[in-house]
């Protein structure tokens, strides 16, 4: 079922973050990568909510404080020190990313500022020991083309990576410090992206641009996408930390589907009625004696666990809780989400799903008469203990009032099926307040023209100039661009080895070993390079070249020219080879073949595949049929 | 005239800026807050809430804060223009509504003297600055009001490297009358870099007190989410209301962690370390207790108890006394200097055991002759002296330097300004010197790394 994303009006706006790979952290002197060869240390911290120098204490953050909590911190002194503790300031910003950062600007044709100021972010859900993320917009405007369009840039931020959340406990959180203080840039783009599809080629896009720095990290983690989704008459949704691309159109897809079906909502819960008055003028009623005789075992268990079952009847609700085509979007889980992150509370119960979860017909008509509710309304219910499921039941009053009201600003976290679900609000403004510790940077005219002077060149600059030098489909070259393998390429092609198998053998060979489970990245480059060399000089044949990288792999420490003897993959002298060419041709020749070259092959082929380069056979047959 | 001019010229002062930069503000005038758009000769344009200027920034940048809440610097050549949107709000720190109060708590009262614990961001220049006070501290904090009912007054607004004799004076006095009107304990919020020096002057000066009197401080400013700010005070807090002991104490982060706080005594205590929350170590001696988890976990036993009837109050500190750190090739000048300067005590933070050049002695000699007290400590920080072990130490002795056992130097210096007040004569000196008064010295050496508590 297809939807019409441009008569919904859907804007999409872009954050991409990518790990930088410079020598050291954003704000002091550890590694980017990690050794974890130095001792463990271990702390415990709390944070507490700060207001902004505007006096604000930021919704995002105050969703945090009310979750008091623990945070339990741990790293290793080889890749983290006392910057990344909180207990030492931060030391000045690391020059050599705000040039990576400069560099994208200057690629993306956006404005750097004058001067560089480093805010702080505040940010308490433990992920950065200070309680705050350091961050500086280092550039503003721009654009990128994406196929017939300028994508507008916002700005281009640097800013330090959080910590890395290991284990979720109750009332504590354990986070690894490691990833803490590596440098980030982020790309932001207006919201003027108006499909799912495109959103996925503008990411693409700003991510090649990235590489082409050559300074950015890979591998699971080094990039994160955020999404600023709004369609017409909402308000704004942001979807935080998107790493797959390919997730991205149905994550947007499902949140134009989730808006349009919260508007839907909203107007049918006014037609019939339903005001804010009317959700407030319900309280929550104690019905822990409703299922005191329950056959349900879940609400056995936590009964038996001492919690309540307390309830809230939703006036006009009947029906509107479960999906209306059953699918995964529907106005029960939009509460249970909701109630899950504000108080931890899980399992919200609504009267559209029960009887059920083995509870019964009876056990419905008794709470329905304790709430004094009648057919046409709705109610949910929640266990807990008395303080906390009253706590959830507020939030499920604030959830449906949100809904009344039409979408709400929120943050929500991406899910592995391509759905979302609701994070936290959204932060304002008012969470970012200067970083005092680390003094304004000026860029100065004369640094930007060095800059400047430096670029690299364009990702699509690269691949054209690569593809029509060795003649090259664009696909082979952008996956040796992905791969970071245009160096090797070009050694291997200066080695005489023809262009299209030394750039299929770097990319699709190597891939599929690596597929097959071999740690093809651990046999040292300059071992392909003495295989090659032999194939050259004629020792061995380009086709061995699968069976000695697995060799290598396997066989870790051992040669080329060893793998290559191992493997019975050593080219016999060249007068054999003539001999046996003639004696082949003679044969054929004596039974009757009119072309004896076809079948000659054959026969060569089957016998020295691997040994002698099937080029040279071909040549060296031509010679002696002559 | 045209002078006049020049200067009113040079006076006028927008948010921080200076010069042509404030004309222009001032010509449209812009405050701190408002919404502005600046535009370049180059044609660039800026919008954002103008900002108070960065202390260090050039002078012919501005500080905006965009939309997003991000600020940035523009250079703003001649020939820019500022045009003046909307009046905004200048920023100003919002309070929270102070929590209620329970009087059947122990009474404890905060003194505020400035530094870190009670400072946040000044926006005018950029650096933490002292801000908050202590009705501000416990409106942030108001778990101090569950253990205690509190008053809460700012005595001082400084950085405890401005501190001064006189004021530790103030700080005792007013503890004192504290003290008399029947406090049931006393919380100073200090500065960390010199809470040490305070923490001695008023263990000399408040001996034996019938309740405890807790330094605190912050190693991270209270604006920030991590700030030690809230453990350290309301620990300290508990401690002065139910701690069994009347002593002067500091108390702060042991660790890394918000989840334990030492308990030092106050002439034990040095600063040792620039930033970390676990700057505070007890030197030569065990602290006196832990707290953690709302619980106060004793080590030294024998401490004066609370409500003890031998208090007493020895007010006055001169500033006749210096304290030197000896280094290898230095000259013994610095003495004759002092000296004719008036000073009548010196410290010195001599090597290992207790040593000085022996090129020193001669100098030493004649000051000492002359009727100077002059105290050795050692530069180890660790340790006692001993100016017996080796021959430089006993000439040393011979020629009159006094041996301070295993005092920290700056409780030396501190105890011997308390001293010059009371004693004229250098034998007198001598004698309180060397006497034990307010735990500042043991006979006995303990091991350093020892695990005072277990797990």
């Amino acid at each position: 079922m297809g939807i019409d994303y441009r008569s919904l009006g859907l804007r999409v706006g872009l954050e991409v973050h990518r790990q930088l790979s410079t020598k050291s952290k954003l704000f002091c002197e550890c590694p980017v990568e990690p050794s974890g060869s130095g001792r463990e240390v271990t702390f415990v911290r709390e944070l507490r909510p700060a207001q902004s120098e505007l006096g604000e204490i930021d919704p995002a953050t105050l969703f945090e404080s009310q979750r008091a909590r623990k945070f339990v911190y741990k790293g290793n002194t080889s890749d983290i020190c006392l910057v990344e503790m909180d207990e030492e300031p931060p030391h000045p910003i690391n020059e050599e990313a705000v040039e990576v950062a400069l560099t994208v600007a200057l690629l993306l044709n956006s404005e750097p500022v004058d001067e560089l100021h480093v805010m702080r972010k505040v940010v308490i859900d433990g992920s950065n020991t200070s309680g705050f993320q350091r961050t500086c917009i280092v550039a503003t405007g721009g654009s990128i083309r994406v196929g017939d369009r300028d994508i507008p840039i916002q700005a281009i931020s640097l800013e330090e990576d959080s910590a890395r959340i290991v284990e979720t406990r109750a009332g504590e959180v354990v986070y690894d410090l490691q990833r803490l203080g590596i440098p980030l840039i982020e790309v932001s783009t207006a919201p003027e992206i108006s499909t799912p599809e495109e959103a996925m080629k503008v990411a693409k896009s700003i991510g090649d641009l990235m590489r082409a720095t050559g300074k950015v990290r890979r591998g699971i983690g080094s990039v994160r996408q955020d999404l600023n989704i709004s369609i017409v008459g909402n308000c704004l949704v942001e979807v935080k930390g998107v790493q797959e691309l390919e997730l991205m159109p149905s994550i947007i897809d499902y949140e134009v589907r989730r808006m349009s079906m919260m508007r839907e909502l909203s107007s049918l819960l006014r037609e019939r009625g339903v005001t804010k008055d009317a959700i407030i003028m319900n309280d929550p009623v104690d019905l822990t004696d409703a299922f005191s005789n329950t056959g349900s075992r879940l609400v056995k268990t936590r009964l038996l666990s001492g919690d309540r079952v307390v309830g809230l009847r939703l006036p006009h609700l009947a029906g509107l809780l479960k999906s209306p085509d059953g699918g995964p979007i529907r106005l029960g889980r939009e509460v249970a989400e909701y109630v899950r992150a504000w108080t931890g509370v899980e399992g919200v119960i609504h009267s559209d799903e029960v009887p059920g979860y083995g509870i019964s017909q009876r056990e419905v008509e008794e709470v329905r008469g304790l709430l004094n509710s009648s057919k046409d309304d709705a109610f949910v219910l929640v266990m807990g203990d008395a303080e906390r499921a009253r706590a959830a039941l507020q939030r499920v009053r604030e959830r449906l009032i949100g809904v009344i009201q039409g979408v709400i600003d929120e943050t929500r976290a991406p899910l592995q099926d391509g759905t979302t679900q609701y994070a936290r609000p959204r932060p304002s403004a008012a969470r970012l307040y200067p970083e005092t510790d680390i003094p304004p940077l000026v860029i100065s005219r004369e640094y930007l023209m060095g800059v400047r002077a430096r670029l690299p060149r364009r990702f699509e600059e690269v691949i054209e100039e690569l593809r029509s030098r060795y003649n090259l489909s664009g696909q082979l070259v952008a996956q040796l661009i992905d791969e970071d393998r245009v160096n090797e390429f070009e050694e291997l092609v200066k080695l005489g080895i023809a262009p299209s198998f030394a750039a299929s053998f770097l990319t699709e060979v190597l891939k599929e070993l690596k597929r097959d489970g071999l740690d093809v990245d651990s046999v040292p480059f300059d071992e392909f390079l003495d295989f090659f060399r032999m194939v050259v000089n004629g020792e061995t044949a380009k086709e061995a070249a699968r069976d000695v990288v697995a060799y290598l792999a396997r066989n870790r420490g051992s040669s080329a020219r060893e793998a290559v003897v191992k493997l019975g993959y050593r080219a016999p002298r060249i007068e054999e080879v003539i001999a046996v060419i003639d004696a082949l041709i003679d044969e054929y020749s004596r039974s009757g073949h009119r072309d004896v070259t076809g079948p000659v092959m054959g026969e060569l082929m089957k016998r020295y595949r691997g040994k002698v380069d099937g080029a040279v056979l071909s040549r060296l047959v031509r010679e002696r049929t002559k | 005239m045209v002078l006049v001019v020049i200067l009113t010229m040079s006076e006028v002062e927008v948010a921080g800026y200076r010069g042509r930069l404030a004309e222009v503000l001032r010509r449209e005038n812009v405050e701190v807050g408002d919404e502005v758009e600046v535009i370049l000769p180059d044609g660039r344009r800026f919008a954002g809430r103008l900002m108070a200027k960065y202390e260090n920034s050039p002078p012919d940048f501005i500080s905006l804060k965009i939309r997003s809440g991000y600020n940035v610097g523009v250079h703003l050549p001649e020939g820019s223009r500022v045009i003046k949107l909307r009046e905004g709000t200048a920023p100003a720190f919002r309070r929270p509504p102070p929590p209620v109060q329970d009087p059947s708590l122990p009474h404890v009262t905060i003194i505020s003297t400035g530094g870190t614990i009670a400072s946040r961001i000044d926006y005018g220049t950029g650096a933490v600055k002292p801000a908050l006070s202590s009705e501000d501290l416990v409106s942030l904090i108001p778990e101090i009001t569950d253990v205690a009912h509190i008053n809460a007054e700012i005595l001082f607004s400084i950085f405890s490297e401005d501190m001064t004799p006189e004021m530790w004076d103030t700080i005792a006095a007013k503890v004192n009358g504290l003290i008399k009107n029947g406090v049931d304990g006393v919380v100073i919020t200090h500065g960390t870099d010199t809470m040490h020096y305070t923490a001695a002057a008023l263990s000399f000066v408040l001996q034996n007190p019938p309740v405890p009197v807790v330094l605190v401080g912050a190693q991270r400013s209270s604006d920030r989410p991590s700030s030690d700010a809230a453990t350290n005070l309301i620990a300290a807090v508990s401690i002065g209301a139910r701690a069994p002991f009347g002593e002067v104490v500091l108390s702060m982060h042991e660790g890394h962690g918000d989840d334990l706080i030492v308990v030092h005594r106050g002439t034990r205590v040095k600063k040792m370390h620039t930033s970390s929350r676990d700057a505070f170590r007890s030197v030569n001696s065990a602290p006196l207790a832990y707290y953690r988890g709302g619980e106060l976990i004793l080590v030294e036993r024998g401490l004066n108890p609370r409500g003890s009837d031998r208090y007493s109050f020895y007010p006055g500190f001169s500033d006749e006394a210096v304290l030197i750190k000896f280094f290898p090739p230095m000259k013994p000048d610095i003495l004759e200097h002092y000296a004719s300067k008036g000073v009548r005590g010196i410290i010195i933070e001599g090597t290992g055991l207790g040593h000085v050049s022996s090129s020193w002695i001669p100098t030493l000699r004649r000051i000492i002759r002359d009727g100077i007290f002059v105290g050795m400590t050692s530069q180890c920080v660790y340790g006692r002296v001993n100016m017996n072990v080796y021959s430089n130490g006993r000439r040393l002795l011979s020629i009159g330097v006094t041996p301070l056992d295993d005092m920290i130097s700056e409780v030396a210096l501190v105890k011997l300004m308390w001293v010059l007040r009371r004693a004229s004569e250098l034998d007198e000196v001598k004698g309180l010197m060397i006497r034990r008064i307010a735990g500042e010295m043991n006979d006995r050496s303990l091991p350093t790394r020892v695990s005072w508590i277990g797990d």
